[in-house]
C-alpha cells in the first residue's frame, strides 16, 4: 500500500464550488482520484461536477465515507476548515491555500491534540502542491504525469522544486512511490520528520528524496530522525545557499535557532547524519540514481 | 512587515508597558516646542528607520536643551542613516522622535518569537540589555532565560514571575515587571506580531521598568484583518523595488549581482539563484512569480527586472506544471511586445509541453537564447554575460 492515500481513497473538496477548486477537482478526477463530493457551506443539497455538495464535513463524510480532504478555501477560513476536517473524522486533510497566518496555524495545531494518536488527522502543508502517489491517486495540484510510478519517496517544502526533481528523475527513468509537499510555511501540519517516518514503514519506498531550502530546523531534526531510525536511505537537497541572511528569517529568530538554519549548515548537519546530498538542483535525478543503484 | 520604534512603543503602552514620555515631529521647527512640551532638562532625539543599531550610526543624540533638540533634528531628518542592518545604502530619516532622557539603573533584554521547533511563541530574557540579541547569544550564552508561551492559554503570571525573578529583579520590582512581560506577550498574540523585541528593558534609577528601544515585525499573511497595524507601513523603508514587487503579488527581494531573475516557485527560485552562484555569476534578484505563472505575472515581472539598472543579463525559468509551457510561452511573447529589453535573455521552460512551448517562442522571432535544463539555464545566462 501506499503512505497516506491509497488507489480508492475517498476524496472531498472543501470550497468545491469555487473557481480552484472546481479546476482542480476535475484536474484530480481525470487523474483517477476517487473524488466523492465536496463541501461549500450554503450549497448543500446541489450537484457540482456530477459530485453532491455538502454543507458541513460532517454530513459529507456521513454520506460518502470520505477519508480525504483537499482545502481550497480562502486564508482567512482555512484554519476553521482544517479544524472541521479533522473533527469530522478526516484522516488525511490537505491544505493548498498559502497565506494563512502563522497564529492559526499553530492554533490548528493545539486544536488536534484533543485527538488521540490512532484519531488524529494528517495535516499536510499550507501552501503546498500536495500528494500524489503514481498511478494510485493525486491529492493535490502538481501536473501528474511528470511522475513516474515507482519505488522512491518525495517530501519537499518547494512545489515547483518538486516537480523539477520528478521531472529528472522520470527522464533517468525512475519513479515515485509518493510525493508529499509539505510545503513553505514556517509552521506546517506535517514536518519532513513526520514524512519520512511514514516512508520508512512504507512497503513501496525503497528510498526518500527530501528537498528542503533555509530556515527552521525541520530538514536537520528529520536528518537525526533517520540517522536513528532507519534502514532506507536518504538523499537531501538544500535550496538557498545564496539567500542572503535576515532576508526571510526574523532577527529575534536568530536566537532560539541560530545555528543550522542557513543552506550551508543545513547541508554539513545532514552529511553528519549520513544524508547523501545532491550537490546542486540538476543533480537531484542523478543522485538519486546513485544511491538506488547500490540497493 | 516592520514598524518604526515609535509605533512599537504606542503599541505595548496600550498593552500595559510603561515608556518614557516622548513625541513624534517631521521638522525642526516643531523638535523644539515638542521638547518642551515633553518636559525635563534632558532629551534623546531618535532617528526613527527600520532598523536597529541607529546608536553606532550616529542616529541617536543626547540633548540638554530645547534649542539642541532642534538643531539634532535639523541634522538628522533627510538624512540616510547606514547600520549594519541596513546595507551600504542606509535608510532615509523621515521621522524623528524625541524622548525625555532616562537615567539608567540596568539594562535588561526581553523578547518573543515564534520557536518553529516547539511550535509557540518563545519568551527569551537576559540580564545583558543594551547587546544585540546575536551577541548576547554568543558572548554571555549563560544570561539567557527562556519561557514557552501556550498559545492556547497564553502567558501565564508565574511564567512572567519565573522571568522576573530569573533576571534577578529586585522583590519590589517583580509586579511591574511580570506586567510588562505579560503586556509584551499579549500583543504579541492579539496582533498578530511575528516578533517582539525590547532591548533595553530598564530599570530607572527612580525604579520604574521601562521599555527605552522597541521593535515589532508582523506577520503578512495576517494584514487582512490587523487594519490598524496595516496602517503603520511606511513604504519609504522598504526598497522601491520590493515595494512595487510587494504590492503587485510577487515575491522579490533585491540582490547585488547582475544576473535578473524571473523563476515561478519560491524553492525553484532559490535552485536556480544557486545554480547561477555556481556557474560563476551573481543573481541580482530572488523573483518568484507564483507556481502558476500567468501572463499577468510575466508581464509585472519583466517590469520590476528592467527598472534595476545593474540588470545585465535576464534568466527566466518556469516549470509548467497543469498551467503547461505552451500557454506561458504566449504569456513571455505577450509580455516582450510591451517592454524592450536590452539585454541578453535566456529562457528555460521545463515540463507540460515543453516542444509546444520551445515552438511558439522560437517561431516568435523573440531574441533569446533557449535553455534545456537548470545547469544550461546559469551557464548560458553567465556566458552571455562574458560576451
Amino acid at each position: 500500500m501506499a503512505v497516506i492515500i491509497e488507489k480508492n481513497t475517498k476524496i472531498l473538496i472543501q470550497g468545491f464550488t469555487g473557481k480552484m477548486g472546481t479546476f482542480h477537482a476535475e484536474e484530480m478526477i481525470k487523474y483517477g482520484s476517487n473524488v466523492v463530493g465536496g463541501v461549500t457551506p450554503g450549497k448543500g443539497g446541489q450537484k457540482h461536477l456530477d459530485k453532491p455538495v455538502f454543507n458541513t464535513v460532517k454530513d459529507a463524510v456521513k454520506h460518502t465515507g470520505a477519508t480525504a480532504s483537499i482545502l481550497f478555501v480562502p486564508p482567512a477560513f482555512a484554519a476553521d476548515s482544517a479544524m472541521e476536517a479533522a473533527d469530522a473524522g478526516i484522516k488525511t486533510c490537505v491544505a493548498i491555500v498559502d497565506g494563512i497566518p502563522s497564529h492559526d496555524m499553530i492554533r490548528i495545531k493545539r486544536y488536534m491534540r484533543r485527538y488521540s494518536k490512532n484519531e488524529k488527522m494528517t495535516l499536510v502543508g499550507p501552501n503546498c502542491a500536495g500528494i500524489i502517489s503514481p498511478g494510485k491517486s493525486m491529492l493535490g495540484i502538481m501536473p501528474g504525469h511528470i511522475y513516474k510510478e515507482g519505488r522512491v519517496g518525495i517530501i519537499s517544502r518547494s512545489g515547483t522544486l518538486g516537480y523539477e526533481a520528478a521531472e529528472q528523475m522520470k527522464n533517468l527513468g525512475i519513479g515515485i512511490s509518493t510525493s508529499v509537499g509539505i510545503g513553505g510555511d514556517p509552521i506546517n501540519g506535517s514536518s519532513f520528520r513526520d514524512i519520512i517516518e511514514k516512508f520508512e514503514t512504507d512497503d513501496e519506498t525503497d528510498a526518500i528524496l527530501m528537498i528542503g531550502e533555509i530556515g527552521g530546523p525541520q530538514e536537520v531534526a528529520a536528518g537525526e530522525f533517520a540517522k536513528e531510525n532507519m534502514k532506507k536511505p536518504v538523499i537531501g537537497y538544500i535550496a538557498g545557499l545564496t539567500a542572503p541572511k535576515g532576508r526571510v528569517m526574523g532577527h529575534a529568530g536568530a536566537i532560539v535557532s541560530a545555528y543550522g538554519e542557513s543552506a550551508v549548515e543545513k547541508v554539513e548537519l545532514l552529511k553528519e547524519c549520513g544524508v547523501t546530498i545532491s550537490k546542486n538542483p540538476s543533480v537531484m535525478g542523478e543522485t538519486v540514481k546513485s544511491v538506488i543503484e547500490k540497493l | 512587515m516592520d514598524i518604526h520604534e515609535y509605533q512599537a512603543k504606542e503599541i505595548l503602552s496600550s498593552f500595559g508597558v510603561t515608556i518614557p514620555r516622548g513625541g513624534i515631529v517631521y521638522s525642526p521647527e516643531t523638535a523644539e516646542n515638542k521638547a518642551r512640551e515633553i518636559g525635563g532638562s534632558k532629551w534623546v532625539v531618535k532617528a526613527q528607520i527600520h532598523s536597529g543599531a541607529r546608536g553606532k550610526a550616529g542616529g541617536v543624540i543626547v540633548c540638554n536643551s530645547p534649542l539642541e533638540v532642534a538643531q539634532a533634528t535639523d541634522k538628522l531628518l533627510g538624512k540616510k542613516l547606514v547600520t549594519n542592518q541596513t546595507g551600504p545604502q542606509g535608510k532615509i530619516v523621515n521621522r524623528i522622535y524625541i524622548e525625555e532622557a532616562t537615567d539608567i539603573e540596568k539594562e535588561l533584554y526581553l523578547g518573543l518569537v515564534f520557536d518553529r521547533s516547539s511550535e509557540s511563541i518563545m519568551v527569551v530574557a537576559s540580564t545583558e540589555g543594551g547587546m544585540s540579541v546575536e551577541e548576547i547569544a554568543k558572548e554571555k550564552p549563560e544570561s539567557i532565560i527562556r519561557s514557552k508561551i501556550e498559545v492556547a492559554v497564553g502567558i501565564q503570571s508565574f511564567q512572567a514571575r519565573e522571568l522576573a525573578f530569573g533576571l534577578g529583579i529586585e522583590p519590589e520590582l517583580i509586579r511591574r515587571a511580570s506586567e510588562t512581560i505579560v503586556g509584551c506577550a499579549k500583543a504579541f498574540s492579539e496582533l498578530d506580531a511575528t516578533m517582539v523585541e525590547v532591548n533595553p528593558l530598564v530599570i530607572s534609577k527612580q525604579k520604574q521598568i521601562l521599555a527605552l528601544d522597541c521593535k515589532m515585525s508582523f506577520d503578512n499573511n495576517a494584514m487582512f484583518r490587523r487594519d490598524k497595524v496595516s496602517e503603520l507601513r511606511d513604504k519609504t523603508q522598504e526598497d522601491d523595488k520590493e515595494v512595487y514587487a510587494s504590492d503587485r503579488g510577487l515575491n522579490y527581494v533585491s540582490l547585488d549581482g547582475n544576473i535578473g531573475n524571473i523563476i515561478n516557485g519560491a524553492g525553484l527560485a532559490m535552485a536556480s539563484m544557486d545554480m547561477i552562484k555556481l556557474a560563476g555569476g551573481e543573481p541580482a534578484n530572488f523573483l518568484d512569480v507564483g507556481g502558476g505563472a500567468t501572463p499577468e505575472k510575466i508581464v509585472k515581472a519583466f517590469r520590476l527586472i528592467t527598472m534595476d539598472k545593474k540588470v545585465k543579463v535576464i534568466l527566466v525559468n518556469i516549470f509548467a506544471g497543469i498551467n503547461r509551457c505552451d500557454w506561458v510561452a504566449e504569456g513571455i511573447v505577450q509580455a516582450l511586445k510591451k517592454i524592450e529589453i536590452k539585454v541578453p535573455l535566456v529562457i528555460r521552460l521545463a515540463g507540460t509541453n515543453v516542444e509546444k512551448g520551445n515552438k511558439i517562442l522560437r517561431d516568435s522571432k523573440l531574441n533569446y537564447i533557449e535553455a534545456n535544463t537548470l545547469e544550461d539555464a546559469a551557464n548560458k545566462a553567465v556566458a552571455a554575460l562574458k560576451k
